[in-house]
């Protein structure tokens, strides 16, 4: 981009505002501002998902439970759980579908919004500095949002053609988690996939998660200096959880035993 | 009595023009003095660049006191170098050490085009002001200046945000060329204080629509602050998101009551 | 042409004169006001003023600042704070006191109508800046606190922090900046002034050349203003910012507008003493320091222990020794003269023993360090970071340097020069000083004039141009100075000598400060006068200006500027030699108290000299405005 000196008002500020706007919510959005907004609100409803998966996750730590008399896995419970949720309000699956709606929803949305400002950022800047720069705070984390946001994106549609629909475990067997995280982890590249995928996570959740507080606005001095905590408390959260479940597989802690039952099917003749 | 500094080595950018290719110069400075200002060294180099005939190198300033905001160089790839909440004008040599080599640079944003060497235009930081960054108060109707009451803190909060010298520091310091502790510095000193209330959602929004014509988005990195030679806190952008979603979604007739 | 000053001041008693001027004027009816085009040139707290309030009347108004952005004028640098009779501490202020604290800092030779309006509008300038957002200083309940300032007995100077200055032109530019959005203020910026044209003695324009392209282009209106601040860099070491300069006064004055009280300069007693041989600039230290500071140097010159080895009985509290009184707060000049002779005594501190000490160990002691802080804490930062000394251990060293300039362009009450049509504001006008300017009454003077004098007084003049047409930049004088300036520009770029303009400068500025600063003796200002137009010889056979005139070349500007300061120069020390008096800033060595304080002389001097350009820089022609005072008495000034 030339670039051309000017001289006097171009954009004739102070007049001519608000005579045609998008409807609201286009018109939010269109600004920088309204986009990180956005961000930060889909955000947020990442991070309550991947916290909350975390933790429903964790159930594979407590193994089997016995239910109806049989022994099933706790995990597998709490998937049947997840798809009967407001059952009979609504029927079974459903309110995951919508669930599932939001998310991917919020996910395209956070790229969107994401794409859009790192065009702007590129406009902003088109000849670079050519010294080299001193940062003094700006960090790896802030620095790498796009690169760590990448990696996540792939990693979810890996993770979902792994444990979700199957594609790419041979060993998939529909509704049985227990199994599949166990078929799926005990492959030494995908664990290490898994690790490096949620290290990426945490660190775009170490800038993410101190960032919306300003994206939102949310900045009082009576919590100012717990937001870089909370930042870190919620990366550690999810980096450490997560991991810890391919490191399990390969040593050996979850281990799926052929033997239990399937609730799964259980729950499938139920239903019928 | 004050020490001197020697072989100072600079590694200064020249350029014609807006539209110009540039290229770093470089000049060795003998001895100066630690008491000399940074400009100061800039002064002495380009007298001698004259009177060897050469012509002298183009840089803004002019205060010298660190409140005008015209200097604006990039020192070691820092904005108005090493020292924290200094000024370009206001660094001392002290800060610095024999045998050094020191590279300046003018700031690069596209919304601050070169204008030759180490200067650039930055018009469009008046551009927000012009959009919404005053009270409309016309000349005449003011009421009396203690009519209304501003608690110590509110008076303390929106100064510390208007103490701003519009430098362009921060957009030249951030990553992503965005002005938002410029722009949310001055939205913060209107919006907080009860003279700027009714044009409070106005403001902000023409404010946030007008910077967004010209500069790059935030990510919250904070580098802005830490260039920012009135250490302005980016709790200022906090409050100009804040209001930027309340422009959108209040009702600007029951203004009043919030 | 010979000039007549009119001082048009209204008829009647004086605290009456300005309502009086206000009900009789003439004035343009509001559909008609968008039919005159204004130019007002500079955008300081005057210019920014005038030009946003002329647009909001609905006036066409042009702006020029040389500078990128009206923010960066240099009233953006005043720290102290803004004086208003607004008597809020009711500690006995009023307008009328204002107004003879005014007259009496000004030593009496201010025009009583002009500082009366002053006084007066000066509270409408507080209500004016908080509805603005000005975000002054305020008490724990809410409302404004006010401090004292040199030269008063009571609390009325109003200020933000350190920084009053910058939160009043930023609100002056915020409303120029509304202005420019609405289309109603066309500003040019970058844009230097470099003459006015004047058509059938009237003002009909200027001529301005581009600083980044270096284009001379012409702009015709119905009438001039000109806010282009003060000429204190005469002295090249001053507290000005470095592009301040005198080119737009000279230039009009070049064009017939009388230049008053030309010696009139003033000399601020608080500021970090010059360090070396290359310092470009000095920083004031403000003024409010001093409500807190104690003046002190060793009683023994030869003194060398740190300040803090120094016991009490051998230092001398001079200010509070012989003004005991105002003590520290004594006006400037007077604690300006005093640091001076200490320091000539040999008394001297630091390095260069160039500096006396302003103490704050009594004030951390009595209000702590936190307080202290609280008020002057940038103050304070901002002396460590150029002395590299830490002011809450270590007294600072101040001295004093040039600062305001209380002289300028002549103008009557309605603010217009001797040219018709061409106003001058603020600082660079001569009005409400008189030989002395006390803190705090410069902010309020740029904003009375821009704010509540100009927009009012312009429709009387503006009132009789109503539907007659006005020259056009095509007229043949618009033509003839443009060709004029810019070959003026071709040639500074052509002489190619071996000296940088700066070079001249700094010595232009030893000579005036040496001869025609602190002290003037008829002898030492003979010697300028002969030293000054030797050097501007030199200058002008010897300059060396590299690059060249149609890009931006910061060199080529500043040797226009300095060639306007050798004939300012020249005639600075001619005002100070026929002034055979000592008054306020301007004191001579041959007219002193056998205390050694300024002897004015009021039957011979109790007048402006107004002086006229005749073409020749060292043979202007004199005028005297006559002062009549009928509320005051003069009296000696004294602060004992
Ligand atoms: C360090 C310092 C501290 C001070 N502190 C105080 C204080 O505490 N209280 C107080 O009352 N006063 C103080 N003063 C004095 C006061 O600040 C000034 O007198 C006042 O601000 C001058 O305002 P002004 O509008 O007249 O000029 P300025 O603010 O100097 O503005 C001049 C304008 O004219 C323009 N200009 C000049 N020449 C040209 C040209 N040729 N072409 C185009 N444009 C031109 C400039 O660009 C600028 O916009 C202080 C002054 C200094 C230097
Ligand atoms: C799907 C792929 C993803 C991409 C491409 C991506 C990209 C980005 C980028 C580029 C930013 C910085 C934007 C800016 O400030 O300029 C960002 C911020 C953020 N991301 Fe992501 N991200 C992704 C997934 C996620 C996920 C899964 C979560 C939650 C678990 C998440 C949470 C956040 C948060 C909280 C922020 C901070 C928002 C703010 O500053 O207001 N992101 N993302
Ligand atoms: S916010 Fe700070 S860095 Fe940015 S323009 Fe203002 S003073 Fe300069
Ligand atoms: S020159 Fe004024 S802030 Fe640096």
């Amino acid at each position: 981009m030339s670039q051309t000196l000017r001289r006097g008002p171009v954009s004739g500020t102070a007049v001519g505002r608000g005579a045609k706007r998008k409807p609201f919510l286009l018109d939010f959005y269109s600004t920088a501002v309204g986009k990180k907004y956005v961000m930060a609100i889909t955000g947020i409803i990442g991070i309550g998902f991947v916290v909350s998966h975390m933790i429903g996750n964790l159930k594979v730590y407590i193994g089997t439970v016995t239910e109806g008399g049989q022994e099933v896995y706790d995990i597998d419970v709490y998937g049947e759980f997840l798809r009967d949720l407001l059952v009979p309000i609504l029927p079974r699956t459903v309110f995951l579908w919508l669930l599932r709606g939001v998310l991917i929803g919020a996910v395209l949305l956070h790229i969107h919004a994401a794409y859009g400002l790192t065009v702007m950022n590129r406009k902003a800047r088109p000849v670079k500095y050519q010294s080299a720069r001193d940062y003094e705070v700006a960090n790896f984390a802030s620095r790498t949002m796009r690169w760590t946001g990448i990696i996540v994106a792939l990693f979810i549609i890996w993770h979902l053609a792994d444990l979700t629909w199957g594609w790419a475990n041979p060993d998939f067997v529909r509704g049985e988690v227990y199994r599949n995280l166990d078929a799926s982890l005990s492959r030494i590249p995908v664990a290490i996939l898994y690790v490096v995928a949620n290290i990426a996570l945490g660190i775009h959740l170490f800038h993410g998660t101190w960032s919306l507080f300003q994206s939102m606005g949310w900045n009082n001095p009576k919590f100012n200096q717990w937001r870089k905590g909370a930042a870190a408390g919620v990366a550690t959260l999810v980096v450490v959880g997560n991991c810890s479940f391919p490191i399990m597989v390969q040593a050996g802690v979850i281990e799926f035993d052929p033997t239990v039952t399937s609730v799964h099917e259980l729950h499938e003749e139920a239903a019928e | 009595m004050s020490d001197k500094l020697t072989y100072i080595t600079l590694k200064i950018w020249r350029q014609g023009g807006p539209d110009t290719p540039g290229q770093f110069e470089h000049h060795v400075i003998e001895e100066i003095s630690e008491e000399a200002s940074f400009l100061e060294m800039l002064d002495i180099l380009n007298e001698q660049l004259i009177e060897a005939g050469k012509e002298a190198i183009v840089f803004d300033h002019d205060c010298r006191e660190g409140i005008c905001g015209t200097c604006s160089l990039m020192i070691d790839g820092k904005a108005h170098g090493p020292e924290k909440g200094t000024a370009t004008c206001q660094l001392h040599m002290r800060k610095f050490s024999s045998g050094d080599t020191i590279t300046v640079e003018p700031w690069r944003a596209s919304a601050f085009p070169i204008i030759k060497d180490l200067m650039v235009d930055r018009a469009p930081l008046d551009r927000i002001v012009e959009s919404g960054g005053f009270i409309s108060a016309e000349t005449g109707g003011a009421p009396d200046a203690n009519l209304i009451p501003i608690p110590k803190p509110v008076a303390d909060a929106a100064m510390d945000a208007a103490e701003c010298i519009g430098c362009g520091a921060c957009v030249a310091a951030c990553p992503n060329g965005a002005a938002n502790l410029f722009t949310g510095a001055k939205v913060t000193h209107l919006n907080l204080l009860p003279q700027g209330q009714a044009e409070r959602y106005q403001r902000v929004e023409a404010m946030v629509e007008t910077m967004d014509e010209y500069f790059g988005s935030c990510t919250n990195h904070g580098e802005c602050e830490a260039a920012c030679p009135k250490s302005i806190s980016i709790d200022v952008i906090a409050v100009m998101n804040a209001d930027y979603l309340k422009s959108k979604f209040k009702n600007r007739k029951k203004l009043s009551r919030t | 042409m010979s000039i007549t000053l009119d001082s048009k001041i209204p008829a009647g008693p004086l605290a009456d004169k300005w309502d009086e001027f206000k009900a009789h004027e003439k004035l343009v009816n509001p559909a008609n006001k968008r039919k005159f085009k204004i130019i007002v040139v500079g955008t300081g707290l005057a210019g920014a003023s005038a030009a946003a309030t002329l647009a909001e009347l609905g006036y066409q108004v042009d702006a020029f600042t040389f500078h990128d952005s009206p923010r960066r004028a240099h009233s953006i640098a005043a720290q102290g704070g803004i004086n208003a009779a607004k008597n809020y501490k009711g500690d006995g202020d009023s307008v009328y006191r204002l107004f003879y604290d005014t007259v009496k800092g000004g030593d009496f030779r201010a025009r009583e109508a002009n500082v009366h309006r002053l006084a007066q509008v000066s509270v409408n300038i507080i209500d004016q800046m908080v509805a603005q957002g000005v975000p002054f200083a305020r008490e724990y309940g809410g409302l404004l606190d006010n401090r004292s300032f040199g030269g008063a007995q009571v609390s009325r100077t109003f200020y933000a922090r350190g920084q009053t200055g910058q939160q009043l032109l930023l609100g002056a530019y915020q409303q120029l900046a509304r202005q420019i959005g609405m289309g109603g203020v066309k500003l040019y910026n970058r844009m230097e002034l470099v003459d006015i044209v004047v058509v059938d003695g009237r003002a009909a324009g200027i001529v301005v050349r581009d600083l980044m392209t270096g284009e001379i282009s012409s702009h015709s209106a119905h009438a001039v203003v000109l806010a282009t601040g003060g000429y204190g860099n005469a002295f090249f070491l001053s507290t000005n910012a470095m592009a301040c300069n005198v080119t737009a006064a000279w230039r009009a004055h070049r064009k017939g507008a009388a230049f008053a009280n030309p010696c009139y300069t003033q000399i601020h007693p608080t500021c970090i003493p010059q360090a070396d041989d290359f310092q470009s600039k000095l920083t004031l230290m403000s003024e409010s320091l001093r409500n807190d500071g104690r003046v002190w140097v060793p009683k023994n010159p030869d003194d060398t222990r740190a300040a803090a080895d120094i016991p009490e009985d051998e230092r001398d509290y001079y200010l509070e020794r012989i003004y005991p009184s105002f003590g520290n707060l004594a006006p400037r000049d007077i604690a300006s003269r005093a640091a001076k002779r200490a320091v000539d005594n040999g008394q001297g501190v630091g390095p260069l023993k160039n500096g006396v000490y302003l103490d704050f160990a009594d004030a951390i002691n009595r209000l702590g360090q936190q307080t202290v802080k609280e008020r002057y804490g940038n103050l304070f930062d901002m002396y460590e970071r150029i002395t590299g000394e830490n002011p809450y251990e270590v007294p600072m060293r101040i001295y004093p340097a040039s600062h305001y300039t209380m002289g300028g362009l002549w103008v009557d009450y309605e603010l217009m020069t001797t040219v018709p049509g061409l106003y001058c504001a603020g600082e660079a006008n001569f009005s409400d000083h008189g030989a002395n300017r006390l803190g705090a009454s410069a902010l309020m003077q740029g904003l009375s004039d821009g704010y509540f004098v100009l927009p009012y007084t312009i429709s009387n003049y503006l009132a009789d141009w109503l539907n007659k047409p006005i020259p056009g930049t095509d007229h043949e004088a618009f033509k003839a100075a443009e060709q004029q300036a810019s070959d003026r520009f071709r040639q500074f770029l052509s002489i190619g000598g071996t000296r940088s303009p700066d070079y001249f400068h700094r010595e232009l500025g030893k000579i005036i400060w040496d001869y025609c600063g602190m002290e003037r003796t008829a002898q030492g200002l003979e010697k300028a006068l002969s030293e000054i137009p030797a050097l501007y010889d030199e200058f002008q056979k010897d300059l060396r200006v590299t690059g060249t005139g149609d890009s931006l070349n910061q060199t080529l500007e500043k040797a226009g500027r300095v060639d306007d300061f050798f004939e300012l120069g020249m005639l600075m020390c001619r005002d100070a030699l026929v002034r055979e008096e000592s008054c306020g800033g301007h004191f001579r060595a041959e007219h002193q108290t056998e205390e050694g304080e300024a002897l004015r002389d009021d039957e011979n001097f109790a007048h402006v000299t107004a002086w006229e350009w005749s073409g020749d820089p060292m043979a202007p022609v004199e005028h005297r405005e006559q002062l009549e005072y009928e509320e005051i008495q003069f009296q000696t000034r004294s602060y004992k």
